[in-house]
């Protein structure tokens, strides 16, 4: 394949895709320098749905600011009120009740599922597939019915509160997540026949837009990206937060780099989320799902506190700074989808423009993510 | 059929008009019918009972639309295309056999005829894309050509081993070539050709392709090049490109009936000629719009890779096998 | 020769497990829910706009004007007055202004009520052509049901 580097420019030619296209799922723009069909460059140009979250933590109260944090990566809201409600716990040295931190770790990792389940159906998409996308959210649409029931909304849930939860869940919400589990695992087994095993898939993915480990490290990408490159890095597992090492699950690592590796990555790891959902109902404590004496008006000792949490696209990380104010004097998020957008510049290039929309599919963006 | 002879032709003529109109719109709810049923949701339901009147809306919106002509495009090319992409496909139809006397023109060199008409769709997509001065549309259109140009060659070899099999250009003669039952289609004309089965699947592969229908919808790849081809193209103008299209499903899956499936013959001996032609083209019909509601599209170059080093090298295969065993027995 | 062949079959066997997925689900029945014709229960706990609560004793708002959720709300979409009636022990609310184009549902206002004076409504179907509908005045739909 001839990649045209340092071709006049007259010999190539601009496509703008986006920030209207159906490839990029919303507002991001990513203008292609195109030499035929092959990308000669690629800089994407995100910020047209910039809604300055950083800002507006800053003049906001702790607690008002939190129904924004289930609004930046809508797909994983609950792994980002647990990033934001852990680092305040943290600042304010507030201790959580055993019942309400394992409702977080089944909230958060049904979510994850959805969130999976909605970028598997956007994947195959993006590679022309329509059927599993709506198969995809008839699995998705029983996770947010149970979500809706015990948090009243079907996306942007805010279900966490400093100290515990919004409200503790019902029988309804434990026997219809089980049941979930139980109707999940052949699902997976009928996209494995579907989809995984169908070979114009693999022909399309494998070996296809490669990622090396140090192209992942040099961007700072995280999430099913780094894992899709061979390295096993999941915050749950290498700095384990909430009460993810009372349980065991794997990894999924796939050393190649390619689509196909972070496809993979991404549906082993549904099954895993089930496990920890198994093991998490069976163990599930009795008990209050709020901390006692969490002031109302909070406000927590100066310093900096971080916490971070394995959000569905990577590491999202909470970084508060407090001067013991009602509000923060600075809240720093830092979101994965920017980091994994930043790879694609680099790694796009010389690649034919079905294939880099594939690899800009398996990174698997959410375009709030990356703009905040 | 008495009727004088020109009479006779125009009344082939406006029944094929009004088949290619009606399949047309009717195909397209069957496709949305399909895909709802595939994806477990009921499809078009409001207008009319099931949807059934929902392609006359559909039609009757693109007919109010303006047909807009992009500044900086080539005009006349731009109007040319709609109309060059559904021509051969009327053509085409004129010369199917529906039944055993239904049909236009009985012309020796039918098959013939068939495949020079057919691959004039590929330059009408050809001039709409690049008529249209759109990136997007060009692409598309660079794109068809070499698709449609690759699978030519595939489909032209499978054709070559069915014209020795047979011995005979004329549909008719072809068909009647394949009278009894099924065992007598030349799908499962093994003592001619053990790898007939193989030669059918070539030929709807190839046939997929020619279509531009999906696994291999290179021209309109929605999700990677907008709309491709008819990025540009607004109203009618579009909506023809749309018929054009299952037109040429229908034409694709007749002459894969013809060739394969015994065209009109009756496997039992019952119910007229044009019954059975029917019912076995839409079940042609239905299985393309089952292959594309389970695949994601193919890459361009993992397309023309399955067309030169898989179709050409199997179906070149068939045709020696196919000739030696003529030679032989 | 024997490993190309292999992946053609192996390939093309894939292509029909896949289809045999599809005409399985072809066969189910539909999962989806008709709307216009058919419509879902909203769950017990589902986060509408808010309305305000009726004290079925007195059969007036129960808000007695606290204006804690208006200090609550990150968007600043609620206005609340009120006004101490001539024989009250207390204020009551005479106007609960919702600025509903703001308001993200949330739902911070009705967790900082102490006297549980709001509380979700189960409406969904909010779609109007005119902005000026979304400004709500609460106390007034209230009294309205009222008569």
């Amino acid at each position: 394949m001839a990649v045209a580097q340092g071709k006049a420019p007259n010999e190539t030619f601009v496509l703008n895709l986006g920030p209207q296209h159906p490839a990029t799922h919303g507002v991001l723009r990513v203008k292609l320098t195109m030499d035929g069909e092959y990308i000669t460059r690629a800089e994407p140009v995100p910020g047209y749905i910039h809604r300055m979250q950083e800002k507006m933590g800053e003049n906001r109260t702790w607690a008002q600011y939190l129904p924004n944090t289930s609004r930046i990566d809508y797909l994983s809201a609950m792994a980002y009120t647990h990033g934001y409600v852990g680092a305040v716990e943290r600042a304010a040295g507030i201790q959580v009740p055993p019942r309400a931190e394992y409702v977080r770790v089944i909230t958060s990792e049904l979510n994850r599922i959805s969130s999976h389940l909605v970028w598997f159906g956007a994947f195959l998409l993006d590679l022309g597939g329509f059927t599993p996308l709506l198969y995809a959210f008839d699995d998705r649409e029983k996770i947010l019915d149970l979500l809706e029931g015990i948090t009243g909304s079907r996306l942007t849930y805010s279900y966490y509160r400093f100290g515990g939860l919004y409200n503790d869940v019902d029988e309804d919400f434990l026997g219809g997540t089980r049941e979930f589990v139980a109707q999940m695992r052949p699902r997976l087994g009928m996209y494995r026949t579907l989809v995984t095993e169908n070979i114009i898939l693999r022909k399309r993915l494998e070996g296809i837009g490669v990622i090396t480990p140090e192209q992942c490290r040099k961007y700072g990408a995280t999430g099913p990206v780094i894992r899709g490159s061979g390295i096993a890095y999941d915050v749950r597992k290498v700095e384990p937060y909430s009460v993810y090492a009372d349980f065991e699950f794997d990894i999924p690592v796939f050393p190649e780099g390619d689509s196909m590796a972070r496809y993979l990555v991404r549906m082993e790891e549904m099954g895993q989320s089930l496990r920890i959902i198994e093991q998490a109902l069976a163990k599930l404590p009795d008990g209050p799902v709020m901390a006692e004496k969490v002031p109302r008006v909070l406000k927590p000792p100066a310093g900096d506190y971080c916490y971070a949490v394995e959000a569905a696209r990577g590491r999202f990380a909470v970084l508060v700074v407090s001067d013991n104010k009602e509000m923060a004097y600075r809240i720093k998020l830092r979101t994965p989808s920017f980091s994994n957008l930043s790879l694609f510049e680099e790694v796009s290039q010389g690649m034919m423009l079905p294939d880099a929309l594939a690899l800009m599919g398996s990174l698997d963006l959410v375009i709030p993510d990356i703009d905040r | 059929m008495s009727l004088p002879e020109p009479f006779r032709l125009l009344a082939y003529l406006l029944g094929i008009m009004a088949f290619v109109g009606l399949n047309a719109a009717y195909l397209v709810w069957v496709e949305r019918k399909g895909a709802g049923r595939f994806q477990r949701r009921p499809g078009p339901t409001e207008v009319g009972y099931a949807g059934l009147l929902q392609p006359i809306a559909d039609a009757v919106k693109l007919l109010t639309k303006q047909v807009i002509v992009p500044p900086g495009a080539d005009a006349t090319l731009f109007r040319l295309a709609p109309v060059v992409v559904l021509a051969p496909a009327l053509m085409c139809l004129a010369i199917i056999p529906f039944g055993p006397h239904l049909v236009a023109r009985e012309i020796n060199v039918g098959l013939l005829l068939l495949f020079a008409f057919g691959s004039i769709n590929v330059m009408a997509i050809m001039i709409g894309g690049w008529a249209s001065r759109n990136k997007y549309a060009i692409i598309s259109a660079a794109r068809v050509v070499s698709q449609d140009v690759a699978y030519e060659i595939p489909m032209l070899l499978v054709v070559i081993t069915m014209l020795m099999v047979t011995g005979t250009m004329d549909l008719n003669q072809i068909v009647r070539q394949q009278a009894g039952a099924f065992w007598n289609w030349n799908l499962f004309k093994l003592a001619a050709n053990p790898l007939m089965p193989v030669t059918f699947v070539i030929f709807y592969i190839c046939m997929l392709a020619e279509t531009n229908r999906a696994p291999f919808d290179m021209a309109e790849a929605e999700s990677e090049l907008v709309a491709g081809a008819f990025t540009e193209y607004a109203g009618m103008g579009f909506g023809v490109f749309f018929m054009a299209e299952y037109a040429n499903i229908v034409v694709g899956c007749a002459v894969a009936t013809v060739l394969f499936l015994g065209g009109w013959q009756s496997p039992i001996g019952i119910l007229p000629g044009a019954f059975w032609f029917l019912l076995k083209l839409y079940a042609l019909v239905f299985s393309v719009v089952w292959v594309r509601w389970t695949f994601p599209r193919t890459q361009f170059y993992g397309l023309l890779n399955l067309s030169w080093k898989i179709l050409i090298p199997i179906a070149l295969f068939t045709l020696i096998l196919s000739s030696v065993m003529l030679k032989l027995f | 020769m024997k490993q190309p062949l292999r992946d053609i079959v192996g390939g093309f066997y894939s292509l029909l497990s896949g289809m045999r997925v599809t005409i399985a689900q072809f066969f189910k029945p539909s999962v989806t829910v008709h709307y216009p014709h058919e419509s879902l229960q909203m769950p017990a706990r589902f986060r509408g706009h808010i309305e305000l609560v009726r004290d079925p004793a007195t059969g007036k708002a129960v808000c007695f004007a606290c204006k804690v959720c208006e200090k609550s709300c990150p968007s600043d979409c609620i206005t609340v007055e009120g006004a101490k009636l001539e024989g009250a022990k207390r204020k009551s609310v005479t106007q609960f202004r919702l600025d509903f184009t703001k308001c993200s549902l949330c739902g911070s206002c009705v967790e900082a009520c102490k006297s549980n004076a709001i509380r979700f409504s189960r409406q969904y179907n909010l779609a109007s052509t005119n902005k000026d509908e979304f400004v709500m005045d609460l106390f007034k739909r209230l009294e309205a049901e009222g008569q």
